[in-house]
């Protein structure tokens, strides 16, 4: 798999006049890799996630997934939102099955493939409970495990741990990397959460605001087997404070930003 | 240094300045049930005895005001005579027609109105103008269509109910989530199986509930129907009783109109517990 945007614009219609919320975006996301973008909000980040998921189009420029053009959404490219978007007259399970029951795929197979995914997030038990019977952390796992049921080949995450709280922030995102890592999937999360972005991350672009433009991309060579206690290390700390630095629009010595 | 650690809280003499505790008062938030049950035996039990105290009391003549016992007296008279089961089921079967034939050109509509913008631009501004037309009006017009037996009367309701069950379902399908229908379409949903399996299964605890409120406007309209041409229906028989000078029939009738309503009701809310179980509570 190889996504790329090529000199994307976004420019929204606003009363106020026209908004450039995405300036000359080149991007791009490789087969297996956990990609982050990491942005003050304004930054655009979210709306660069829209266009690759095809919920929004560029303005110029295009968004290309192997080659092809997004035209639209398609499951190719599953998406996790902020706000857990699970349908709350379905259980946890017709959650799960949904996007393969609109691809048509029969109800033997769908079983088999939600009872798989929902093992993978590790909800087996919750089979039968619905949204509102769930925790934040519950829900948006089942989130994940309908994304992931349709074998998307990339996972994109808007913020998807923003409304939890910090405890349940901090085992999701050992869960995600650990999923991440079993499964050999690819990811790409938006952020404004620095050090999710360092945690979670191979390689992250750090994103200015108004116009959201592309300021940095950054590798973060730090072990792959990561777990909470990385956050200590002094490399993770460096990479933290280039990326805070940068988002603050302050020039330090080890970035050469513009 | 040292630390030295203020207690939190300094017991003084003043009181606390705040909001006073109150049990009637409050603003959203629950009663205590037995509180709550009081008041709801109230609401008619003070109604009823005070009608009882004043149709007793000889300030109004019984003829005006008959008293609990002579509408209960009525009521079984009626009922025996057979008439009231004729009335009860001429007007049931009317409101049902009239309002089932309303539901099922509204709930489709509704949804599409509230769905695609350009069916809401076409049809929103015309349903606009003649749901302001006082549905009796229509009257004249659809004895001479439609002539004075059953169709007029089922026609009136379905007039004066239609385009408030279409508003109000367009009214609840903007509230379906714009992030559940683009996680429908990430998930590879076309734009049928979004109206069709996400907005629709999402709004039909509303339309559900547009049903049980609208359903009092199709009461109301029988009654207008069967006051205009009828020979059965309780809007006729409080026509009649009219005409005889029977008060306590007309309220033995407006006792009816109401306990058949307030059944109607409940079955609402009740299909909507049974059936929409994840939107209650």
């Amino acid at each position: 798999m190889h996504l790329e945007a090529i000199h994307v614009y976004k420019q929204f219609q606003t009363r106020q006049g026209s908004l450039m919320a995405l300036k000359d975006i080149n991007m791009h996301i490789e087969t297996g890799e956990f990609v982050g973008a990491v942005g003050t909000s304004g930054s655009g980040k979210s709306t660069l996630l829209r266009l690759i998921a095809g919920l929004e189009t560029p303005t110029t420029g295009k968004i290309k997934v192997d080659g092809a053009e997004v035209i639209g959404p398609g499951a190719d490219r599953g998406v996790v939102f902020q706000n857990y978007t699970l349908y709350p007259w379905m259980t946890a399970m017709d959650n799960v099955g949904f996007g393969l029951k609109l691809q048509g795929i029969k109800p033997k197979e769908r079983r088999v493939r939600v009872k798989e995914y929902l093992e993978v997030v590790g909800l087996s038990q919750f089979t039968n409970a619905y949204p509102k019977e769930l925790s934040g952390g519950m829900k948006q796992r089942v989130a994940i495990a309908r994304a992931l049921a349709c074998h998307p080949k990339v996972l994109l995450m808007d913020e998807p741990f923003g409304a939890l709280d910090i405890q349940t922030k901090a085992s999701m995102q050992e869960f995600i990397l650990e999923l991440w890592q079993r499964l050999g999937i690819t990811i790409f999360m938006i952020t404004h959460d620095v050090e999710e972005a360092v945690f979670l991350s191979q390689r992250v672009y750090v994103m200015t605001p108004r116009p959201g433009q592309i300021q940095r991309e950054l590798s973060i060579n730090l072990p792959l087997n990561r777990d909470h206690s990385i956050k200590r290390h002094s490399t993770f700390q460096d990479y933290k404070d280039i990326i805070v630095d940068l988002l603050s629009g302050r020039n330090v010595a080890t970035s050469n930003s513009d | 240094m040292k630390l030295t650690i203020k207690p939190l809280h300094q017991s003084s003499g003043t009181p606390v300045q705040g909001l006073k505790p109150t049990v009637f008062w409050r603003i959203g938030e629950d009663i205590p049930p037995s509180f709550s049950s009081l008041l709801i035996v109230l609401s008619v039990v003070v109604p009823f005895l005070a009608w009882w105290v004043l149709s007793t009391s000889g300030l109004v003549h019984p003829k005006f005001l008959p008293s609990p016992p002579q509408v209960i007296n009525a009521l079984v008279r009626l009922w025996q005579s057979g008439v009231l089961l004729q009335d009860i089921t001429a007007s049931c079967f009317r409101v049902g027609t009239g309002f089932f034939l309303a539901a099922v050109v509204a709930a489709p509509l509704g949804i599409a109105m509230g769905t695609f913008a350009s069916i809401r631009s076409l049809t929103e501004p015309i349903f606009g103008i003649v749901r302001y037309m006082p549905a009796p009006a229509f009257v004249p017009l659809l004895i001479i269509y439609l002539g004075l037996e059953e169709p007029p009367k089922i026609a009136l309701i379905f007039i004066g109910t239609v385009f408030f069950n279409i508003l109000m379902i367009m009214d609840a399908v903007k509230f379906v989530p714009k992030e559940l229908i683009e996680a429908t379409y990430t998930l590879g949903g076309r734009r049928w199986q979004v109206l069709l399996q996400v907005i629709t299964p999402y709004v039909i605890p509303n339309i559900i509930d547009a049903f049980r409120i609208n359903m009092a406007a199709s009461w109301n309209l029988v009654v207008v129907a069967e006051l205009v041409a009828a020979t059965e229906g309780l809007g006729k028989r409080i026509e009649l009783a009219q005409r005889f000078f029977r008060t306590d029939e007309i309220f033995a009738c407006l006792i009816i109109l109401g306990l058949i309503g307030f059944a109607i009701d409940l079955s609402f809310r009740v299909l909507l517990q049974v059936s929409c179980r994840w939107a209650v509570d």
